[in-house]
């Protein structure tokens, strides 16, 4: 098979596992997760044989896979879509397939698969449990095969993306995926919080993408193409560069950075759109590592990465990047700290390391960002599957316990779990350590300690600061939370009876923890290996660019503060936490903080209401029923009152008074005042007439003789 | 053989008008009537898939034209053709119907009627697309207004009257303009031939003197009359008001023929006549029709996230979605003769057909739980999907085509407007953007309160216990699904056919 015909097929088996699932096999759990687990695989086996061939082509950067058809017909010519296969798909493809492997994995285990079906389950709700000889049990999710269908749409949206050769059909990859999101996070739509989580999801990413449509349409109509190949060319790029657009003073090239840019910021939750992402997880947990890690926002970052040549034509917009970026880094690692539930922290964390990674594209480190986006991958999809795993090991405290009051998400309830949930600790460990970047050992060391060498290099002292801040906080508040969670004693009953989850849940955490330690080593700097192995990743990925990418030389300070920031941060959670006990005992409780820096809230007075009643009120009552249907119903009495006007002072008066009725009153005169003289005497009339005669001949007489 | 190739667009337009008058003679069965309606609405159905297969795209201008003699005294004459414009709203006609016919078997009250009506609107729209000549056009025009007077009147819902009512007497009234200009061609220049009418009245001297005014005064008189007739029928804000009315009450049916073919005659109207007839005034005034078109991208997208009632709300989403019609025939008519003006144009002919489908889709859809629940409001439901996953699956699926997701039809046609139009209107492109926005809020507001949330258990149990949607509603479904999806992943199965006919025509 051609690598291009392959490249077509990847996508393909998850969407006719979405379809198959949907029209025919969604009675059957097992058959349906087959088709998903089995579409994954297939993916991902056609992913590897492709990033195998990639990795044998010379210069892939010059010369990559590609393969185009018409699709569009735009006057005389056609709109091209394709796909296409170059240094950053392949890496890109690489960490997709694997992490969406796993999670389709983790999805049977995390669905209790094989497990009774509930006493009281009801679809759209999550289950609830079942008694079998009097023990309570975790039972099946009702909406199972439902489950794997969506994720396999997810699936595709992702795939499709990756592949694209194209903005537009980036961009359908990018909106499938925000349909499967907004229909995972509502998942279980009987909760009231997951259907507005959803309802939230959707609409924040929709302003993005607005933005970013019209970005595309712009693109599109100054350089009459939507294909890289194309709008990549180095005279495109001039063109777009130099042409000014009169808007910020922006040129081209910088109005469609800014407006992609923009999309971004709603994918990749970058403030002042980042509000969506932490109410996202009110869907399953493989939603989340699908949403958080592998994915959605990844996706984001993607296309910042992916439309780099353009963006970075503007300094103006590349300061703006670099602003939001390490303004959301720090923001919401901020957030995070004051976090009680598992999953949150890690949503905020994710906010926060896409920060990283934007502030490091804003600042030109092209290679960096890359790199930094595959470690937090696979590290990030860890954690969240291990948070899932958690849960679900608490899940199974409180049937056992009955209590369902207690929270099994609030990390405060937990406590000691490294004892019950061995592999989940470990692997979590090696997650957690690898977010906050520790040194040496770790992939989210290696690629940290490069954005912020970047920074410190090329002068970018703000960024480097804040971002090294916000690493601090992100190494204490991952200590926090694998203190709180994994280390001491239990805190409550149900920790106690906690259990370590069945192997489809633990195999993806294990082959997960593998790439968060051992992807560092692929791209470690010259001077940590001494030349001994190749940058591989600098130089497959750097050759993107053209102009290649010097790697950077050695310099203490940044390395002296990833390792002061990585250790600090773990010393001081490790301790601070060490002897907690309640929320109350937690110093970090400040409200500003747990309340998101009240965002939810300024956003729904500022926006959320205002919409609603310019809606409802404005627009349906005011103007459409009010002055509008009003103008118009004036032409009914309008109309009538020109009818009756016509009837009441024409028709009326005028013509049945004045001339009907006239006329006749008239006639009726006339009789009545020549009736005296119509006596019935001949004498009479004779006389008349001979008067008459004597007139009319006196008169003829007078007028023709005269 | 012969027969058929040389008056296809005749038996096309005129089948289902005989196949009425032949059921006033039928006895008086109501199954007799539905199965002959229906299948009688296929024979047009099959006939323009022949007319698909000897239509040739390649060739611009019009084919398999039929011309007839009609009023001579007038010199007008039965003149009839399609291009791939006229081409693709026959094919939705001809589609549409079969299925509505099919939507409305569930119709008890006086079958023959309805159907006999029905079959006389699909002759009267199918009249307005095939039309060559403009006093054909608009007595087509002005007939198709009446069978679905008597529908929204006969079998519409509580407050029918006024919403008939309305509908026919702005719709009327909005076309007098057009009579009288349609009248002032003719008297200058003694035939109604489309045809020559393009070339003559465009080749006048804009110096000359017309009816005692400048030929540009005149012109830009008339082309008002034309816009204004057929800015209500589409409609644009602000003349959009009878649109919620009239969908709101009509029978489920009738709303699937409303939004999906009867609003695209106000669209083909601006195509087929405004834009040809006044190229210069259509250039000059593309700033105010953008304006209306974009004041109804947002008001409509903002009015039906107002609404409480399900029907209501779906049927200010027509006006929000034609808009970007309207908004493309702005554009298109502002950079005529460029690349932009045809993808804005071919944007604008795709958005109607997939507007078609899936605003037929979605009033049809609301029609399947009305009938079971008896209500419309919003507040009533809640929560249904376990109760009736299939059809869950089915609305959130047209819900999305007309959102406009990629990977079904409306992302398409509506990428291809906004691209189209950006470059000639780009603040208007840009504010459109607030109404593409809200098209996300509106849906997924219907979806959240019908399907999602707390289990309104009074439809779950008893008496009042919701039952699925049927097979034969199914089938009324499944062309509309597969034709949003097939359109989404490759629309140059029609987009083709358009794209080439608006190349040579703009």
């Amino acid at each position: 098979m051609t690598t291009e015909l392959l490249i077509w097929l990847i996508p393909l088996p998850p969407a006719l596992a979405f379809f198959l699932i949907v029209l025919f096999t969604n009675r059957s759990k097992m058959l349906s997760h087959t088709l998903g687990v089995g579409a994954a695989f297939l993916s991902w086996l056609g992913g590897m044989v492709i990033f195998a061939r990639a990795l044998g082509v010379e210069h892939l950067a010059e010369h990559p896979f590609e393969s185009a058809v018409n699709w569009l017909a735009t006057g005389d010519s056609y709109l091209k879509i394709g796909v296409l296969l170059d240094p950053l798909s392949a890496t890109t493809l690489f960490f997709v397939a694997w992490t969406i492997f796993m999670i389709f994995l983790y999805s049977v285990g995390y669905h209790n698969f094989g497990q009774p079906e509930g006493d009281h389950d009801h679809a759209g709700l999550p289950p609830h449990g079942a008694t079998v000889h009097g023990h309570t049990v975790p039972s099946v999710e009702p909406m199972y095969s439902r489950f794997f269908a969506f994720l396999a749409l997810f699936a595709f949206g992702m795939y499709v993306l990756v592949v694209s050769d194209n903005v537009l059909t980036m961009f359908v990859g990018w909106e499938i995926m925000g349909l499967c999101s907004y229909l995972l996070i509502g998942f279980w739509y009987g909760k009231e919080s997951a259907r507005n989580a959803a309802i939230k999801a959707f609409m924040t990413t929709r302003v993005g993408d607005v933005f970013m449509l019209l970005g595309i349409a712009f693109l599109y109509s100054v350089t009459g193409s939507l294909s890289f190949k194309d709008i990549f060319r180095e005279e495109v790029l001039h063109a777009l560069a130099s042409v000014p657009t009169g808007i910020l003073g922006l040129s081209a090239a910088g109005l469609i950075g800014l407006l992609l840019f923009i999309g971004t910021i709603g994918k990749s939750a970058q403030f002042p759109l980042h509000v969506w992402l932490p109410d996202a997880m009110e869907g399953p947990t493989p939603v989340s590592a699908m949403i958080h890690a592998a994915t959605m926002v990844s996706a984001g970052v993607y296309a910042v990465i992916r439309m780099f040549p353009i963006i970075s034509l503007d300094e103006k917009t590349m300061t703006f990047v670099a602003f939001i970026g390490a303004f959301t880094a720090l923001f919401a690692a901020t957030i995070a700290v004051a976090q009680n539930d598992i999953k949150r922290v890690l949503a905020y964390s994710t906010i926060s390391q896409l920060g990283f990674m934007i502030a490091a594209l804003g600042i030109h480190a092209y290679v960096a960002a890359t790199f930094h986006l595959v470690t937090h991958a696979f590290f990030k999809a860890l954690l969240f599957l291990g948070s899932g795993s958690v849960i679900h090991g608490m899940e199974h405290g409180v049937l056992h316990t009955g209590n369902h009051k207690v929270d099994p998400q609030d990390m405060f309830n937990m406590g000691g779990l490294r004892k019950k949930m061995p592999i989940t600790f470990w692997t979590f460990l090696v997650g957690g350590f690898a977010l906050s970047g520790f040194p040496v050992l770790t992939a989210g060391f290696w690629s940290k300690d490069e954005i912020l060498a970047d920074a410190w290099a090329h002068g970018h002292t703000i960024v480097f600061f804040t971002l090294a801040f916000a690493a601090f906080l992100t190494a204490f508040y991952t200590m926090r939370q694998i203190t709180l969670t994994f280390l001491g004693e239990a805190r409550t009953e149900e920790a106690k009876h906690a259990q370590e989850t069945p192997w489809t849940m633990t195999t993806p955490l294990v082959v997960l923890s593998v790439f968060a330690v051992g992807y560092g080593w692929v791209g470690m700097p010259h001077w940590a290996t001494g030349g001994l192995v190749p940058n591989w990743f600098h130089e497959f990925v750097g050759s993107m660019l053209h102009e290649h990418a010097e790697e950077l030389a050695f310099n203490i300070v940044p390395l002296a503060t990833s390792l002061f920031v990585a250790l600090g941060g773990l010393t001081l959670g490790y301790f601070a936490y060490r002897n907690v006990r309640s929320s109350a005992e937690d110093r970090l409780q400040i409200s500003v903080l747990k309340n998101k820096w009240y965002f939810d809230e300024l956003y729904n007075f500022l926006f959320i209401k205002p919409a609603i009643w310019f809606s409802e009120v404005f627009v349906s009552k005011w103007m459409d029923q009010g002055v509008i249907d009003g103008i118009l119903h004036l032409f009914g009495p309008a109309t009538g009152g020109v009818g009756g006007a016509i009837r009441n002072y024409i028709d009326l008066p005028v013509i049945n008074r004045f001339f009907g009725d006239g006329s006749a009153e008239v006639t009726w005169w006339f009789g009545k005042n020549l009736r005296p003289i119509q006596t019935g005497r001949i004498q009479q009339y004779l006389l008349l007439t001979l008067i008459v005669i004597f007139v009319i001949s006196g008169l003829l007489y007078f007028l023709l003789m005269a | 053989m012969e027969y058929l190739n040389t008056h296809l667009l005749s038996l096309i337009l005129f089948t289902p008008a005989v196949a009425a008058l032949i059921m006033l003679f039928m006895p008086n069965e109501a199954k007799l009537h539905r199965w002959f309606a229906f299948v009688a609405s296929l024979i047009p159905f099959l006939l323009t898939l022949v007319l698909w297969s000897r239509f040739d795209p390649n060739v611009a201008g019009f084919q398999l034209e039929e011309k007839y003699v009609w009023y001579e005294a007038l010199n007008s004459s039965f003149h009839l053709g399609v291009d791939g414009i006229s081409f693709s709203m026959v094919l939705l006609t001809t589609l549409l119907t079969p299925l509505a016919i099919l939507a409305s078997f569930s119709v008890t009250d006086r079958v023959k009627p309805y159907m006999m009506l029905f079959l006389f609107l699909e002759t009267g729209m199918l009249g307005v697309f095939l039309a060559l000549d403009l006093l054909i056009f608009f007595v087509f025009w002005e007939i198709g207004l009446v069978p679905m007077y008597f529908l929204i009147n006969q079998w519409g819902s509580a407050n029918k009257d006024y919403a008939s009512l309305k509908f026919m007497i702005y719709t009327m009234g909005g076309s007098l303009g057009l009579l009288l200009a349609v009248q002032m061609l003719g008297v200058l220049f003694g035939s109604y031939d489309l045809v020559s009418l393009y070339q003559n009245w465009n080749a006048l001297n804009p110096g000359a003197m017309l009816l005692g005014m400048p030929v540009a005064t005149v012109k830009s008189i008339a082309f008002w009359a034309f816009a204004i007739a057929f800015a209500v029928k589409v409609p644009i804000w602000p003349f959009h008001t009878w649109l919620p009315d009239a969908h709101t009450e009509a029978p489920t049916a009738g709303s699937m023929i409303l939004a999906g073919v009867l609003l695209k005659l106000g669209a083909y109207g601006f195509i087929r006549l405004v834009l040809p007839l006044y190229p210069v005034e259509a250039k000059i005034f593309a700033g105010a029709l953008a304006f209306l078109a974009v004041a109804a991208i947002v008001f409509g997208a903002f009015g039906s996230f107002g609404q409480t009632d399900f029907k209501r709300l779906v049927a200010y989403s027509s006006v929000n979605h034609m808009g970007f019609v309207v908004l493309g025939i702005a554009a298109a008519g502002l950079a005529a003769g460029t690349t932009d003006a045809h993808i804005a144009m071919s944007g604008a002919v795709l958005q109607m057909f997939n507007h078609g489908l899936s605003a037929a889709g979605m009033f049809f859809l609301v029609g399947v739980i009305y009938e079971r629940t008896h209500t419309r409001n919003l507040d009533d439901f809640g929560g249904l999907f376990p109760v009736v996953p299939i059809y869950g699956g089915i609305l959130i699926f047209t819900s999305m085509a007309s959102l406009g997701l990629p990977g079904l039809n409306g992302f398409v046609s509506e990428f291809m407007i906004v691209r189209g139009s950006y470059q000639p209107l780009t603040v208007y492109t840009a504010i459109s953007m607030l109404g593409l926005l809200f098209t996300g809020a509106y849906i997924l507001k219907g979806i959240k309160k019908v399907l999602h949330g707390p289990m309104n258990e009074h439809w779950a149990h008893g008496e009042h216990k919701l039952t699925e949607i049927n097979i034969r509603e199914v089938i009324v479904m499944a062309p509309l699904m597969a034709l949003m999806l097939l359109t989404g992943l490759w629309p140059l199965w029609i987009l083709d056919i358009i794209n080439k006919a608006v190349t040579a025509l703009f």
